[in-house]
């Protein structure tokens, strides 16, 4: 069926097209990483295992302003949790079992989520899901390396301001999720929240601090209600 | 100790994308959770930015900086729509400039 093939190619070719953008951020991450104290090897084991972005700048950003492994490692871990709900969603949608499943779940990220999610059927869902998750990864860790050795050869990372960029990597990762007002409310107080910690806890913990802000944001707004159809 | 954070934190987020493609979704169905689990990035990364942007490189004490000018730059890039790793290095440029005046 031509009309298939055609669905098809054009979601492979919406997928290449957000999966280069974004697999080429790997070049920031490895010199984030490398500027932050972790070595090469380190960094290309974040972008290998654990291959979510937001989690692996967080996990290096904490370690590179002075924060122990272990504040480091909860915080990529929290951020981690959206993945989670990502799979939720996707789980009947994309009807993995076995092997398969066990190798999707490593791709389960932001992108592959966005680009598979609206697609009519399994079909066109696993090919968006896939085209875009399998091209990052590959992607984003030989971007990983090539940004990590680069970083490591120019010499201190703060006289190329990449400690700056980090900041800027997160606010990057932040603008788009800005859409509602609770959400920027969410923002604005998770911010004075941290710099208010900053001054009383050791470095690392601020962060860990603000996630209170969002379970205190969730309580205290209306919540929506429940569906109608709800079964017994 | 920097490795047991890599790996440890790497598989536990491979099994947090895992344990959503297999538990039944009833499990984390419940619409505070879920609300919770909606709001942490954005909380998470706004005292990202915050504590990156202005807490002072010895600790326990807020600065302004390079890092601030540069976050500046980052927030023009973005509302002109600069794609990812333009606001990126587009702010470490701009820190370095400022150290070097």
């Amino acid at each position: 069926m031509g009309t298939d093939q055609d669905a098809r190619r054009a979601v492979v070719r919406d997928s290449l097209g957000v999966a280069i953008a974004t697999g080429t951020y790997g070049l920031s991450f490895g010199a984030v990483g490398v500027a932050s104290g972790l070595d090469v090897a380190q960094t290309c084991a974040l972008s290998l295992v654990m291959f979510t972005g937001a989690s692996q700048f967080a996990l290096v950003g904490v370690l590179g302003s002075g924060g122990t492994p272990l504040a480091g490692a909860l915080t990529a871990l929290l951020l981690g949790t959206r993945n989670t709900l990502y799979g939720l969603r996707m789980a009947p949608l994309l009807g993995y079992r076995g092997w398969r499943r066990l190798t999707a779940a490593h791709v389960l990220i932001d992108e592959s989520t966005a680009m598979s999610v609206t697609r009519p059927d399994r079909d066109l869902a696993r090919t968006g899901f896939l085209t875009t998750g399998l091209t990052i990864f590959v992607l984003w860790n030989l971007t990983t390396l090539v940004g990590a050795v680069a970083g490591e050869r120019l010499g201190d990372p703060r006289d190329l301001g990449l400690d700056a960029a980090v900041g800027a990597a997160f606010l990057a990762l932040l603008w788009p999720r800005l859409s509602t007002p609770v959400l920027r409310v969410t923002a604005v107080l998770a911010s004075l929240v941290a710099a208010g910690a900053v001054t009383v806890t050791p470095a690392g913990v601020p962060v860990l601090v603000a996630a209170g802000v969002a379970v205190l944001v969730a309580v205290l707004t209306p919540r929506r209600p429940p569906p109608p159809e709800e079964a017994p | 100790m920097i490795w047991w954070a890599v790996l440890g934190a790497g598989v536990g987020c491979y099994l947090l994308k895992l344990a959503g493609l297999s538990v039944p979704a009833r499990v984390l169905g419940n619409p505070l959770v879920a609300r919770i689990a909606d709001l942490i990035p954005v909380a998470l990364l706004a005292a990202l930015v915050t504590v990156q942007v202005l807490a002072a490189p010895e600790g326990r004490a807020l600065t302004l900086d390079a890092r601030l000018f540069a976050l500046g730059v980052a927030v023009l890039l973005l509302l002109a729509r600069a794609p990812f790793l333009v606001v990126v290095f587009g702010s470490a440029a701009a820190a370095a400039l400022v150290r070097l005046l």
